[in-house]
């Protein structure tokens, strides 16, 4: 009974990763849309430290993938006090993302002045979709770290078992994998010539 | 999947991060770039979802279930790309 009812939390993740594809697939079509669209699209990220930061934030976000699946892994060899600290320094690796992220959103704000709403380079769609773009997956990255606390805590208590610390990771490996498209795209093939 | 695989597929995804900001680096020809950056983002998907997210240890039905659902949508998107770049044309 255990197993099904388990089987079924991971069938329900992985329905609502398909949907979440989905979505991310369009926030990305979109976004090569209007970049096609518009030939004067801006370049505006400095190899250092524009690019230089978002490589950094790629790998924590690849880091705090790894230390996951060690979780994973400490929850299934029975060691509870292991697997919190595990997730605790997956947690801490979404905060270090969220806090690098948040600081270039401010410099493209306030230094570089791009709204949503139009920028220096003439291009509204630019901000617009930049920012609805990473803004949706640090607002993944933000609910992740509230889910794998949630998780933590419990772990930590002697509460949910190794499945239930397996349908979390599906979730964070998830927000990984896209970042993997958000990055290039985005960032890369945004460089200042 | 041991730790020591799972060690070995983030350094693996740690080379090809490295290899796409090389190619930032040296200013790669964006059509160029865009299709190495493709190759590479999607071969590192496949890294993350087979060991990370163990689908390559799940059930041939759940890889039925995920992957051509995803794929075909991603695809039928693709068809208002030649739209945009009629308006860029215009737009020149």
């Amino acid at each position: 009974m255990t197993h099904v009812h388990t089987q079924s939390k991971q069938l329900g993740m992985w329905l609502f990763l398909i949907s979440d594809t989905l979505t991310f697939s369009t926030f990305l079509v979109c976004y090569a849309y209007a970049r096609l669209a518009n030939p004067n699209w801006p370049t505006p990220f400095e190899f250092s430290p524009g690019v230089l930061t978002a490589m950094l934030m790629t790998l924590i976000l690849l880091t705090s993938s790894l230390t996951m699946v060690f979780a994973v892994q400490s929850m299934r060899d029975g060691e509870r006090p292991v697997a919190t600290r595990w997730l605790a320094a997956t947690i801490l690796c979404g905060i270090a993302f969220i806090v690098l992220h948040a600081t270039e959103w401010r410099h493209l704000w306030q230094i570089e002045k791009v709204a949503t709403s139009g920028n220096p380079w003439g291009v509204p769609l630019f901000g617009a979709t930049f920012f609805a773009l990473t803004g949706l997956h640090m607002l993944h990255v933000a609910g992740g770290v509230i889910y794998l606390s949630v998780i933590a805590i419990a772990v930590a208590r002697g509460k949910f078992s190794t499945e239930d610390v397996e349908t979390s990771g599906l979730y964070w490996h998830f927000v990984d994998l896209v970042w993997m498209f958000i990055f290039p795209l985005v960032y890369l093939m945004s460089v200042k010539a | 999947m041991t730790r020591k695989l799972a060690l070995i597929v983030w350094l693996g995804l740690l080379a090809l991060t490295a290899v796409e900001v090389w190619l930032a680096y040296i200013h790669t020809p964006p059509l160029t770039m865009l299709i190495i950056l493709l190759v590479v983002s999607f071969g590192k998907a496949a890294l993350i979802a087979s060991y990370f997210m163990h689908l390559r240890y799940e059930p041939r039905a759940a890889f039925r279930l995920i992957i051509p659902v995803s794929v075909t949508f991603a695809l039928l998107l693709l068809g208002f790309l030649p739209d945009a770049m009629r308006l860029a044309e215009r737009r020149k």
